[in-house]
């Protein structure tokens, strides 16, 4: 009953030239218009951010007692100036660069961290895992604005501990995503097959689980970009983080306020670039994760 | 320390048995039988709780044979040939991956990949670089065959490697392992629930029953005389194409118990047709029978309570029961 059959014989199935999983993911993307809009407002963002005090008109801390408040389109001041006379489209240009800063440093932190702990707690497993998410679930318990101000109340005022204030705040839901993702893939045949074939854990997490978990917690971080800018405005806001006369748009939102009655639209244009950032970084992950979702 | 030298294996449930050098031993049984977690035991992907694994003579994990160098010897094909790759590696990576940890250099476990993956029939100019999700199901099959030689084992573990395959497809996969085994002489343990397919490539089987081995001997001496009640059912559920040999005998009825709480005695009795008082009683244990097999059952041993038992102990087997 034995027959034979040369491999070499056998039909070969007719297939392209394989593209590889990030072409194939660039390419998806590249397919949905939303996410491109909102990738390119980022990357205006960015350049603002890089060189945003070489394409500002004026300088961000010349005050001028005759033009204070002036409105949206006043001859010189495009975008009207605020309660010092301070030109508005400079500060806000200008104030690109501390706003994303604040925003993204804790989100990037927490991601170094947090993928750190939830891969380790979910790899290893068992008491340790238990241990480890228990810890972070009581971080996790406490509403993320209310733990972001009493961090930096306790920590006292400043960008520096703003960012660690914020950066607390978000490891527990990185860690959280990174660890049921880590023992999703832990429990595939794959790592077993690694782990049959000799390899210790270290070397089975740099090769077999890394790549599998990176994309999917730094497609959720992307979006805790929106949520950070607008936790780091807040705190600017209560003078918790940025201090006065730092061009910051949740701080300018804050000593804008006064002026809510008089020059409404002034007032707005700080929360208004605020809600575009976070819309463009929130469209940009949700664009990511979809061309990330391939069959696999 | 075992005459042609193969390996012994004792299970945390009871289960004792030997694979000989170069033979195929197939292992049967019903779904949850503990036929995958025997492979992952010979695997050493779980460890026991009880008893030892025996390789070439040495203790596996003992100071002799330490797990990595077991590892070297014995490698596995999953069922899920999907799942058992790794997605974000090509496959010409994935199955360079085992020998670099080995110590491989880079560049030489690449080579060795690409002409694993030709002998599997995957020509490497054209798949070394492709990704798991451009592979069909069998060609997927066959990388993970290619992964489990890397390392130039010399027992493979086949745990229903074949089972999720469509039947034209398996039955290349199946003459592939045939053509592997001979030219790099290896010894395969071949886990399926489909029983033509265990007699096609076994030289000897192992029959299953909630963690326990009830009966283990020559393929052919299995399947035309078996033993133990279980495997009477068992072969007798195979449907057959000629209508004047359609199955007569009563198929097995209920399903098995829980394993958490195996039936007294042997596990067997609740669903057996030949139960007796003494069944429920005592664990029976491997005994050979008059055609060479080995059965675990009251009725093969000699001077036993059960009435069909031989009267004295002459190794002799009651005439064809059921």
């Amino acid at each position: 009953m034995h027959i034979t059959i040369d491999p070499k014989k056998l039909p070969e199935p007719v297939m392209q030239r394989s593209a590889g999983y990030w072409q194939t993911v660039g390419r998806r993307f590249l397919q949905e218009k939303v996410a491109v809009a909102a990738a390119l407002v980022v990357l205006v963002l960015l350049v603002l951010a890089i060189f945003g005090p070489w394409l500002a008109p004026m300088d961000p801390y010349q005050s001028s007692m005759l033009k204070r408040l002036k409105p949206i389109g006043f001859p010189g001041h495009p975008f009207g100036t605020d309660e010092l006379g301070r030109d508005m489209l400079t500060r806000l240009i200008v104030g690109t660069r501390l706003s994303l800063f604040i925003g993204i440093t804790p989100v990037i932190c927490a991601f170094v961290i947090g993928s750190f702990i939830g891969i380790t707690a979910g790899y290893t497993g068992g008491w340790v895992n238990t241990g480890m998410m228990r810890t972070i679930d009581v971080f996790y318990a406490f509403p993320s604005v209310l733990l972001a101000i009493a961090l930096s109340g306790t920590l006292g005022a400043g960008i520096t501990n703003s960012l660690i204030s914020l950066t607390i705040v978000f490891i527990p839901p990185i860690a959280r995503v990174a660890e049921s993702v880590t023992t999703q893939i832990r429990g595939r045949d794959f790592v077993d097959a690694a782990r049959a074939s000799g390899a210790g854990a270290f070397t089975i997490v740099r090769v077999h689980v890394l790549g599998n978990v990176l994309g999917p917690v730094f497609v959720y971080a992307t979006s805790l970009i929106a949520v950070s800018m607008i936790l780091a405005s807040g705190l600017s806001f209560l003078g918790l983080g940025v201090k006065p006369p730092e061009p910051e748009w949740g701080l300018m939102l804050n000593t804008l306020r006064t002026a809510i009655y008089t020059q409404p639209w002034i007032a707005a244009l700080p929360g208004a670039m605020i809600f575009i950032t976070s819309i463009a970084f929130n469209l940009l992950a949700d664009g990511l994760r979809s061309a990330m979702e391939i069959k696999q | 320390m075992f005459g042609k030298g193969g390996g012994v294996v004792r299970a945390v449930d009871g289960v004792d048995f030997k694979v000989f050098k170069g033979e195929t031993l197939g292992v049967v049984g019903e779904s949850g039988c503990g036929k995958s977690t025997t492979a992952r035991l010979l695997m050493q992907l779980i460890i026991q709780d009880r008893g030892e694994l025996v390789f070439d003579g040495q203790t596996v994990g003992g100071s002799a044979l330490p797990l990595k160098a077991y590892r070297r010897q014995t490698q596995m094909v999953f069922q899920d040939s999907y799942a058992s790759l790794n997605p974000r590696l090509t496959i010409e990576d994935s199955i360079a991956f085992a020998p670099m940890v080995h110590g491989v250099p880079q560049g030489e476990a690449v080579a060795r990949a690409r002409d694993l993956l030709a002998r599997v029939g995957l020509a490497p100019e054209r798949f070394a670089e492709r990704y798991p999700h451009e592979l069909s199901g069998g060609q997927r099959q066959r990388v993970n065959i290619a992964r489990a030689l890397a390392l130039q084992s010399r027992l493979i573990i086949l745990d229903e490697a074949v089972s999720a395959l469509d039947k034209s497809v398996e039955a290349q996969v199946l003459n592939l392992l045939l053509d592997l085994k001979e030219d790099f002489g290896l010894t395969y343990v071949f886990i399926s629930h489909d029983l033509n397919v265990v007699r096609y490539m076994s030289d000897r089987v192992l029959v299953m029953y909630l963690g326990q081995v009830v009966e283990i001997g020559d393929s052919e001496t299995l399947f035309n005389n078996p033993a133990h009640p279980y495997t009477q059912a068992l072969l007798s559920s195979i449907p057959t194409l000629d209508p004047d040999r359609r199955t007569e005998k009563p198929p097995l009825a209920g399903d098995p118990p829980n394993p958490i709480n195996p039936p007294a005695g042997c596990r067997f009795h609740p669903r057996c047709v030949h139960a007796q008082a003494i069944c429920s009683q005592q664990m029976p244990v491997l005994a050979n029978t008059a055609h060479g097999q080995q059965v675990a059952c009251w009725m093969h041993v000699a001077g036993s309570a059960h009435s069909l038992a031989p009267a004295h102990s002459s190794g002799l087997a009651p005439e064809e029961v059921a």
